[in-house]
């Protein structure tokens, strides 16, 4: 009998989708990002990427071998999983990380809970939050990003702060200015100014950061690609931009209220890699309508209250971290009354 | 019900840990390295042998109704004296423990054996039965600490076994590490048990 029909109960709705073809869609838009990051961190971001999306990759066909499963390690899950990973960590890392990273993402964040679409968390972020509590001196050395030939060592890069690193600092320093020097409370207001001012190298991605976070100009052009698949929706991505700029414009300035500057807030960092790539896994977030908004502000808040009060100088990871746990109680409380159906109390 | 039976119960088949998933609060705080988990297996096993003994001694006359206040009470006593006893000679290990010494009071590994076993049998085997069940618990105690402390600060028992090119996984020795690590290992013997089954 031909394959294709099929006798099944409605909804009788066709979609030509399959998890292979969302899945290495999103890869390809994140592409971009890559060939930009190896132009600027030089080819050991290669080396990095290819680490981890096959130690992904392995892990997966590995456990569901022993776990006696079918094998689709070749979904694209895995792989972008890994790539999501090596995107979250920086670039200077030694090359066993992005290894160890991936099998954590994989066998714990993934296969543990049963496989693709069981889990609760985004892999790849809890296989950052894995290294980031593991080797924090490993995940929180940046290197500066200038166009390189490069070496395959990556010996030639210079240490630097990422701009978040540098606004928190110079941020501390300004909230206690009676502990400092004059001087240093000085350096730290310019220090402020010049962020500021290049904001254009945060969009390019010149910038210190992890590996796939920093150039936005990409990233965006794949998210746009997706947006135009239909592969993510508006939603969530805007809500989290959209609180994180409204908060850091309100609170983020130094001198009162409504002083900060939205625009440094939402280029730098990875909050365009996490608002676009992270937030929108349709394992881990919701599916109705007004849950994926909240989703979205819950984000946002997380991720600018880490940022300003917070230990750590970026948010984004463990804010989506958290709202992934958030999302099975989101998506009942904002169950959509049934077409037809009555309230309750009625 | 051999005495032997009442003894091996408490390692394996009735392990207070990976099988009746009592004591979690401890077992979770203190298994980061081999000394802290030996430190509290030893006292956890002292003040559960003391109260089953004591216990199964007034079972007969303590009233059915207040039994709970007078086991805590027993229990409460044999808690200060290792409290006091190991702030005086082992002031370090005091120190690491922290408030789980005190806590031992509301270890509800305790309360249950007394609850469950001293209450209702006799002395002898009360005390074999709190041996067994304090033994399991510290060897419970061990193999997480052994694991936690392996992986993440390459030693055991505070000695170095790994060669100094090994970054400890620092997150095993944190807390996220101990839920880690205790996921596992039931996961493990669970696994063991099915197999067992078919």
């Amino acid at each position: 009998m031909d394959k294709k029909y099929f006798v099944s109960s409605s909804p009788h709705v066709f979609a030509n989708d399959s998890i292979p073809k969302i899945m290495y869609t999103v890869v390809l838009a994140l592409v971009p990002a890559g060939i930009g990051a190896i132009y600027y961190f030089g080819p050991r971001a290669l080396w990095i990427i290819l680490i981890a999306i096959v130690s992904a990759v392995a892990t997966e066909a590995l456990l569901q071998k022993l776990m006696k499963r079918s094998l689709t390690a070749w979904d694209g899950s895995a792989i972008l999983t890994g790539l999501l990973l090596a995107y979250n960590v920086a670039p200077s890392v030694p090359l066993w990380m992005p290894a160890v990273g991936s099998f954590f993402a994989i066998a714990v964040g993934k296969m543990v809970f049963g496989g693709l679409g069981y889990n609760p968390m985004n892999p790849a972020l809890l296989g950052r939050a894995f290294l980031l509590a593991s080797w924090p001196t490993h995940m929180t050395i940046f290197t500066d990003a200038v166009p390189r030939g490069g070496t395959v060592s990556g010996i030639d890069m210079m240490t630097n702060a990422t701009p978040l690193n540098v606004l928190k600092s110079a941020q501390g320093i300004l909230a206690n200015p009676q502990q400092f020097t004059p001087e240093q409370t000085r350096e730290a207001g310019e220090a402020i100014g010049k962020l500021y001012d290049s904001l254009d190298k945060l969009f390019m991605g010149q910038i210190g950061g992890c590996i796939g976070e920093t150039s936005v100009i990409l990233l965006l052009i794949g998210a746009a690609y997706l947006m135009y698949k239909r592969y993510i929706g508006w939603k969530v991505p805007f809500t989290f931009i959209g609180t994180v700029a409204l908060l850091s414009w309100i609170f983020g300035g130094t001198e009162g209220l409504f002083t900060g500057n939205p625009i440094f807030h939402i280029l730098s960092g990875g909050l365009i890699l996490g608002a676009f790539y992270m937030a929108t896994d349709m394992v881990t977030s919701p599916v109705t309508f007004r849950g994926r908004l909240y989703f979205g502000i819950g984000c946002g808040m997380i991720t600018f209250v880490i940022r300003r009060i917070g230990g750590y100088p970026e948010g984004v990871s463990y804010s989506i971290l958290l709202m992934n746990l958030l999302t099975p109680l989101l998506d009942r409380w904002t169950r959509p009354k049934v077409f037809g159906g009555r309230k309750k109390n009625e | 019900m051999s005495v032997v039976h009442e003894f091996t119960k408490g390692f394996y088949k009735q392990n207070p840990v990976f099988k009746q998933a009592l004591g979690l609060c401890p077992t979770l705080a203190v298994s980061n390295s081999v000394e802290s988990a030996l430190g509290m297996g030893a006292a956890a096993t002292f003040v559960l042998l003391c109260s089953n003994f004591i216990i199964s001694l007034i079972r007969k006359i303590v009233p059915a109704k207040i039994r709970i206040p007078i086991y805590i009470v027993v229990i409460a006593t044999f808690v200060t004296i290792v409290d006091l006893a190991m702030a005086g000679f082992l002031p370090a290990l005091h120190k690491t423990l922290g408030i789980f010494v005190p806590l031992i009071v509301v270890n509800c590994i305790i309360l249950g054996r007394a609850e469950a076993y001293a209450g209702k049998n006799n002395v002898g085997l009360s005390i074999v039965d709190g041996l067994g069940m304090g033994l399991g618990f510290t060897c419970a105690l061990l193999l997480l600490g052994a694991i936690r402390e392996f992986l993440g600060n390459g030693s055991l028992l505070g000695i170095p076994i790994l060669s100094a090119n090994f970054e400890p996984v620092l997150i095993m020795i944190l807390p996220p590490g101990a839920f880690l690590t205790i996921g596992f290992v039931l996961g493990f013997f669970n696994w063991l048990e099915n197999r067992r089954a078919k």
